[in-house]
């Protein structure tokens, strides 16, 4: 066995992969290329199918359809003790009749290592737990056994790491220096890890590449940059930070934007950061992009006029604003606390301006409160 | 008056308790007592302490070759009925197959059958195929009859199994086979130490099904039943005691084994 855990290695590639559970469709068409060595973190709501991808992947369920590749090796249908695959379990799944020594000595044993001692010690110190190694696992916290289950997975360096929200049970100041350890794991042994978390900032600085996955498919799928600055679903621009999204209609177009009408008020988006299968769109802009000023200033850029301030949250660094605009319309504003002017009013009159360049625009028939709900909930 | 019924709040679990206790441990009480009975013929009056019984506890004849049969027949029901009705258990909690809905079922009738029943149609059946009626016969009813508690008693166990431990022992290297031997049997092993200790005893004072299967070989509560008539010798109190300390020497054994490795 020891052989054909370590012989397959490089990029790891679904293609197609569906998985049925009678007439349900958890994972749906999914095909992605994970680059061998890069740190890769899948994002979504509860249920969308992040535990059952990477249960195929493990080879704990066999796909209803399409194939699992490492590098050229085909390993869709390989036994998973055969795979250069390791998982850290959502539950841990730690074996509650052997020591903790003797969970994390597990993988090294059954590949026939002897010498177990050392490489065991080693990474129960890295997880700060060498004094519980004669415990059972019954006697360990909620937030020992998540790191136990790391230690257990990651002391047999696999070319490939599927953590299914591992830190979950951890609180603030643990997980933050846990993320810190597997990332330094992740690049110092240049492992490939497969990283599932509902915690989008998580997923946002450990990940190389992150997608977003709802209900079974793949929204979008890039640099953590990228997704923020250019997401290419309401799901994405929602579920990733917060999103203002107005309906409106592509009215013109002026060398490389399109003018937009938004109830009456003419704006302007960049032609490559609008994804619109007809005039209709919804116009985004975040929070944290917009000025807001008396509806007296004049501006130059876009501007939306006829803003009612409805509530105001003072928070230190920055003022949350609550915006009603003519149409009814909500719309939020994150305003840094740096100039040293108070914080406007509630009732207030003001307008909305910002750069065209950080506004963006996706197909109008969209759903615009898709993903604003999904909060991120621990199972 | 308010004094009284709080005193009787706090301490009506004790109360029930004592008496609860009380109730089912007399019967075992006497028991122990009267083997030391300085008994002439019958032993149902007190007639004054002897440590005589406890020295001579094969004084009596056939005592002891009969719970010789019930020991070596326990033993062997045991056996057998451990091993098929554990096999059967992992089918039936493991691997979807057609009819599992029924077998399950079906598992339960032997449980459910009054015993008279099925030691009548096992002595028909018997007598039938030509068998002649003895120690074997009592065996193959023995077995019979443990399997379904068995099965029930293993099945339990595997059910309460979480499969991703298994799923995490093929994650981590092992095969199939190392993942039975390490994970998957270590884990249902109480559960079959004590469906073989159910079986044990329900063998070892099996009466009615025995009764009727027994041919000429006489086993330990056949011969108590024999002797009560004319009187029941205390040397058979002194076994039934002696039964009754193994067994709790067994349970305290196993108790304090498994608080050792909880804290160990
Ligand atoms: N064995 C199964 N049989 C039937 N349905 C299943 C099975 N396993 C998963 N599902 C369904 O598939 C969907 C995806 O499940 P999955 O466990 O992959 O979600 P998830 O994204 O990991 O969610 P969470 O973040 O809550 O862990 C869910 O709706 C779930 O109910
Ligand atoms: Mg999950």
């Amino acid at each position: 066995m020891a052989d054909a855990s370590t012989s397959a290695k490089g990029d790891l590639k679904l293609a197609n992969v569906t998985k049925s559970f009678g007439e349900f469709t958890a994972v749906d068409d999914l095909s992605l290329v994970i680059p061998e060595g890069s740190f890769f973190a899948l994002l979504g709501p509860s249920g969308c199918g992040k535990t059952t991808t990477l249960r195929m992947i493990a080879g704990l369920e066999v796909p209803t359809a399409g194939t699992i590749h490492v590098g050229n090796t085909d390993i869709t249908d390989m036994r998973p003790y055969k795979r250069p695959v390791n998982t850290v379990f959502q539950n841990y799944a730690l074996f509650p009749h052997l020591s903790i020594f003797e969970n994390v000595a597990f993988g090294l044993r059954r590949r026939g290592i002897k010498d177990v001692k050392e490489q065991v010690d080693k990474v129960l110190n890295l997880v700060e737990l060498p004094h519980l190694a004669e415990r059972k696992p019954t006697q360990l916290s909620g937030g020992q056994q998540q790191r136990i289950a790391v230690a257990r997975a990651i002391v047999n360096r696999p070319a490939l790491l599927l953590l299914d929200e591992p830190l979950g049970a951890l609180d603030l100041k643990l997980r933050r220096q846990m993320q810190i350890e597997l990332k330094w794991i992740q690049t110092e042994v240049g492992l490939t890890f497969v990283h599932v978390t509902h915690d989008q900032e998580e997923a946002m600085t450990m990940a190389d590449t992150i997608a977003v996955m709802n209900e079974g498919r793949i929204e979008q799928m890039g640099s953590p940059a990228d997704l923020y600055d250019n997401p290419k679903t309401a799901f994405v621009a929602n579920f990733l930070g917060q999103s203002n999204l107005i309906q409106g209609k592509i009215v013109d177009s002026d060398g490389d934007s399109h003018v937009v009408d938004l109830y009456g008020q003419k704006v302007s988006v960049l032609k490559r950061r609008t994804v619109a299968k007809d005039s209709s769109v919804l116009f985004g802009i975040r929070p944290e992009k917009l000025r807001i000023q008396p509806d007296s200033h004049d501006k130059p850029g876009n501007v939306l006029t006829g803003g009612k301030i409805s509530d105001v949250s003072y928070i230190g660094v920055s003022t949350q604003y609550q915006v009603e605009m003519p149409w009814g319309q909500e719309i939020m504003v994150f305003e840094q606390n740096d100039d040293g002017v108070p914080p406007l009013d509630k009732g207030d009159e003001v307008r909305l301006s910002w750069e065209p360049i950080f506004s963006f625009a996706l197909d109008g028939n969209e759903d615009a409160t898709a993903g604003v709900d999904v909060e991120p909930e621990a199972e | 008056m308010k004094k009284l019924s709080r005193w009787f709040g706090k301490n009506l679990i004790r109360i029930y308790m004592v008496l609860g206790f009380t109730y089912l441990f007399i019967p075992i009480l006497y028991t122990i007592v009267f083997s030391f009975n300085d008994y002439i013929k019958s032993n149902l009056v007190w007639r004054g302490f002897t440590w005589h019984n406890w020295q001579t506890p094969c004084g009596v004849p056939n005592i002891c070759s009969d719970l010789g049969n019930s020991l070596k027949i326990g033993l062997i029901a045991t056996f057998v009925a451990t091993i098929l009705g554990t096999l059967i258990a992992f089918a039936l909690g493991r691997y979807a197959f057609k009819g599992r809905p029924a077998v399950n079922t079906l598992i339960f009738l032997p449980m459910a059958s009054p015993e008279l029943v099925l030691g009548a149609s096992l002595l028909t059946i018997f007598i039938n195929l030509g068998f002649n009626l003895g120690f074997w016969t009592i065996v193959i009813a023995h077995v019979m009859f443990c399997i379904s508690f068995v099965v029930v008693t293993v099945k339990a166990r595997i059910a309460s199994l979480d499969p991703r431990l298994e799923q995490a022992a093929m994650d981590l290297y092992a095969n199939e086979r190392e993942t039975f031997r390490r994970i998957t049997f270590p884990l249902v092993a109480p559960g079959i130490a004590g469906a073989a200790l159910l079986a044990f005893s329900l063998s070892f004072d099996d009466f009615i099904i025995t009764n009727f299967n027994s041919g000429t070989v006489e086993t330990f509560p056949l011969f108590v039943y024999h002797n009560a008539e004319r009187g029941l010798p205390a040397q058979a109190n002194v076994i039934g005691s002696s039964m009754f300390l193994i067994a709790l020497i067994i349970v305290l054994a196993g108790q304090i084994v498994s608080r050792k490795r909880k804290i160990a």
